[in-house]
């Protein structure tokens, strides 16, 4: 390994972003934590830049804040947090970009003009905690139906009423098997029954 | 052999490609339009076989996600089981507190574990693609030989196929009283096999050109497009996380990395089917040496299933209640590339987010560029060659 | 008498006539050739193939994949079925040709094995959607497993009638062979 360091990658970023901060998880992962609106900024930096040159993604997932303990002080507490981690094939370095969707307009720029790799990712962090890729080119779903309802990794999701007619076992519960209590949205509603078999 | 994708004019055609399709390795569902013999477009449909994994890793206690890794990637369950105690282990050691030292003798089990299954793994990528491209004899070879790594591989923990062996802190069993020289004596046989099994197919003139050149992808392409593991190297750059980024055992192994060569010769290019189908047979030789290795460096069993050498499982029943609160991202190298593991921790003994990334699933993300303009019969064996396994793409 | 209890024809040309029924001259012809469905879904397609492979060899059973279903007789469901793979399946189903028999292999099949409790896209069990003659239970099952279900299958099929009544309704899910656990389905009615 002897590609840059963390903190030297940290302080190429903030040249061109005032608003990125550097971030230590609590167990001291670092990352950076980066608007937005500074996204394509940054990224084309890591892309391009001859000394970072992060050619490769290595992932590009997110996960829901909503329930994540220690987080209901800050103000962005039911974001979506997507994901980048990118690597140098070149220099052997990595780095991890964190970007900050709200859930009512989860809205991120694509990266998929840079990394290639970015389109399936995009759609499958799309599909799977809705969050809208600006620019992607088709930025539909992947894994579920394209008539399925609801982003199923959002920590608020309930199990689906039915699908097709054909019941689910847990019938509008949450995830953490709790049943449905006063004032749950209402389960998912079923979509009206299409052709069945092959689209 | 590749032509540009020309215009003849004619009407389009739209076929659709499984999902129920001997060929596309499970249920891949790909809408191709052709142009006379000649594809257009390719468009994947995924989703089949989307079983809500990482859902179901938000839901259930860190170790009891290990069996759902098995059914991540079937094909080599314990490559996948290891990618995940791998991450959970690193989860735990970035606190002191709750940091946990996998006994030497699991370590070893671990790599010889993982490597038997790349060879079974690989032996049915190279056979299911030559079945692919019409040669139904060298699969069924590999079958047979891939029945004896399940022989193994039931004594030890009592499964063919999904193993749930692996298990963070070291391994669920010691390794059985003559598992050494069954190993070594399956190892000695499966050589000479494999000498047969290249006669049958890999020196096939036949097989060879028509996998020259064929959906090449070059190494810049293949590094923005996420490929990972053989599919990347078959594009001739020189990178395996277990050389590069070592875990476990493997930075002692010192493990030799095959890349693409041109292996066609002459009507070959750096990165077509044909090289990715060596650089497979290539790492199964390797695999086989590998394995050899560790079988030098096994100690003893202690008796103790938690002593630091000779032991094959640390205590970790306490530290999995209370995991240090954070994420951590942690990579290995499985047969069809990297696995990624992107673990989100609250500090409970359930995970706050499991995230798989697989090398199938961008694989799968570059075929509607490698497939046009090829033939249409060939779009099988390029699926073939990128050996994608669907449940991997869909989990 | 089924066709395959009776003596071996001699060299007496009396001895070479052979009569039965037709119904279980049929029976015999279809219980000895159940070609089936070249369909895997999952882990269990993997056994599936193993069934088929050099070892286990179900082509001495009679068994031999076809990959249209036009011409299968036997659908093993390998693997989990989610819900966007389940019209699929109805449709494969649908354009076998009858008499046509499905095995659900795996307890995803059966049931949705593992994924049945916390998964939001797997089918709890393919009997949801087309009739189940016999259930393999196991995550895998073993190829030997397998061979077992499809014995069971075999005496289904032997007691099948062309001829006389239909004793399947194809789009009512039936009574089934389950041989490791209660009899879900109501009995098989004797011809």
């Amino acid at each position: 390994m002897n590609g840059m360091t963390f903190e030297a990658i940290a302080a190429r970023i903030a040249q061109v972003c005032d608003e990125a901060m550097v971030v230590r998880s609590e167990n001291g992962q670092p990352f950076v934590r980066v608007p937005a609106a500074a996204l394509p900024r940054v990224a084309a930096l890591l892309r391009r830049d001859p000394a970072l040159l992060c050619d490769a993604l290595m992932d590009l997932t997110g996960y829901d804040r909503l329930k994540y303990p220690g987080n209901e002080a800050s103000p962005a507490n039911d974001a979506i947090a997507v994901v980048y981690l990118l690597f140098s094939q070149q220099h052997h370095h990595r780095v991890m970009l964190e970007v900050q969707a709200p859930r009512a307009l989860c809205s991120v720029p694509t990266v998929s003009g840079l990394w290639p790799a970015a389109l399936y990712f995009e759609r499958e962090v799309f599909d799977l905690l809705g969050v809208q890729f600006v620019g992607h080119p088709s930025l539909e779903r992947i894994l579920c139906p394209d008539d399925w309802v609801g982003h199923p990794l959002r920590k608020d999701y309930l199990y689906p009423a039915q699908y097709h007619g054909v019941p689910h076992l847990r019938e509008g519960q949450h995830f953490d098997g709790a049943p449905r209590r006063q004032g749950d949205p209402e389960p998912t509603p079923t979509p009206a029954p299409t052709k069945k078999g092959h689209p | 052999m590749t032509i540009e994708a020309i215009t003849l004019g004619g009407e389009r055609m739209q076929l659709n490609m499984g999902p129920h399709h001997p060929a596309t390795h499970g249920v891949l569902r790909i809408r191709v339009e052709s142009d006379g013999e000649i594809v257009s477009s390719c468009i994947p449909d995924h989703g089949y076989l989307h079983r809500s994994i990482e859902k179901i890793g938000e839901c259930i206690e860190w170790p009891m996600f290990v069996p759902y890794t098995d059914r991540v990637d079937y094909v080599c369950a314990m490559n996948a089981n290891l990618a995940y105690c791998v991450a959970v282990e690193k989860l735990l050691n970035t606190d002191p507190a709750t940091a946990v030292v996998v006994p030497r003798r699991a370590e070893c089990i671990r790599v010889l574990v993982a490597e038997l299954n790349r060879i079974s793994s690989h032996l049915i990528a190279v056979g299911a693609m030559a079945m692919d491209v019409g040669a139904y004899t060298p699969f069924l070879h590999g079958i047979a030989q891939r029945e004896h790594v399940n022989d193994i591989f039931e004594k030890l923990c009592g499964q063919r196929l999904t193993y749930n062996y692996v298990t963070v802190g070291g391994v669920a069993f010691d390794l059985h009283e003559t598992a050494s020289e069954e190993i070594a004596s399956f190892l000695d046989q499966f050589e000479k096999e494999m000498v047969r099994f290249n006669k049958l197919i890999t020196t096939n003139t036949i097989f060879r050109d028509r996998c020259a050149n064929l959906a090449v992808v070059t190494a810049a392409e293949a590094i923005a497009w996420g490929l990972v593991g053989p599919n990347l190297r078959g594009s001739g750059v020189d990178w395996d996380l277990r050389r590069d980024e070592p875990y476990g055992l493997y930075g002692e192994l010192g493990v030799r990395v095959p890349k693409g060569e041109r292996y066609a010769g002459r009507k070959g290019a750096v990165g077509d089917c044909y090289d990715r189908y060596i650089v497979r047979l290539l790492e199964i030789q390797e695999s086989v040496r590998l394995c050899r290795e560790v079988l030098k460096l096994l100690p003893p069993a202690a008796g103790k299933a938690n002593d630091p050498i000779g032991g094959h499982q640390a205590d970790v029943s306490k530290v999995l209640k209370r995991p240090p609160k954070g994420f951590v991202h942690c990579r290995t190298e499985a047969p069809r590339g990297e696995m990624g593991y992107f673990l989100v921790s609250d500090g409970t003994k359930v995970p706050y987010r499991v995230r798989v990334r697989t090398g199938s699933f961008s694989a799968a993300g570059i075929f509607h560029k490698v497939m046009r303009g090829i033939f249409l019969a060939d779009v099988v064996a390029v699926i073939g060659s990128f050996d994608v396994v669907v449940p991997e793409i869909d989990r | 008498m089924a066709v395959a209890d009776l003596p071996k024809p001699g060299n007496d040309p009396h001895e070479q006539i052979v009569l039965t029924a037709v119904d279980e001259f049929l029976a015999w012809g279809k219980e000895n050739s159940l070609f089936y469905l070249l369909f895997a879904t999952a882990c269990c397609g993997i056994e599936l193939m193993q069934a088929g492979g050099p070892r286990y060899d179900v082509d001495r059973l009679g068994m031999i994949p076809r990959a249209t279903p036009r011409q299968a007789d036997l659908m093993i469901v390998a693997g989990t079925i989610t819900h966007k793979m389940a019209g699929v399946v109805r449709t494969l189903w649908e354009q076998m040709t009858e008499p046509r028999w499905v095995v659900s292999m795996g307890s995803c099949a059966n049931s949705g094995g593992p994924f049945s409790k916390w998964s939001y896209s797997v089918l709890n069990g393919v009997d949801k959607y087309v009739p189940v003659d016999v259930y393999i239970p196991g995550c895998p099952p073993r190829p030997e497993a397998l061979i077992d279900g499809v014995m069971a299958l075999r005496e289904r099929v032997r007691r099948y009638r062309t001829m006389g009544v239909r004793d399947r309704d194809p789009h009512v899910v039936q009574g089934a062979d389950c041989r490791f656990g209660s009899h879900p389905g109501k009995p098989e009615p004797q011809a």
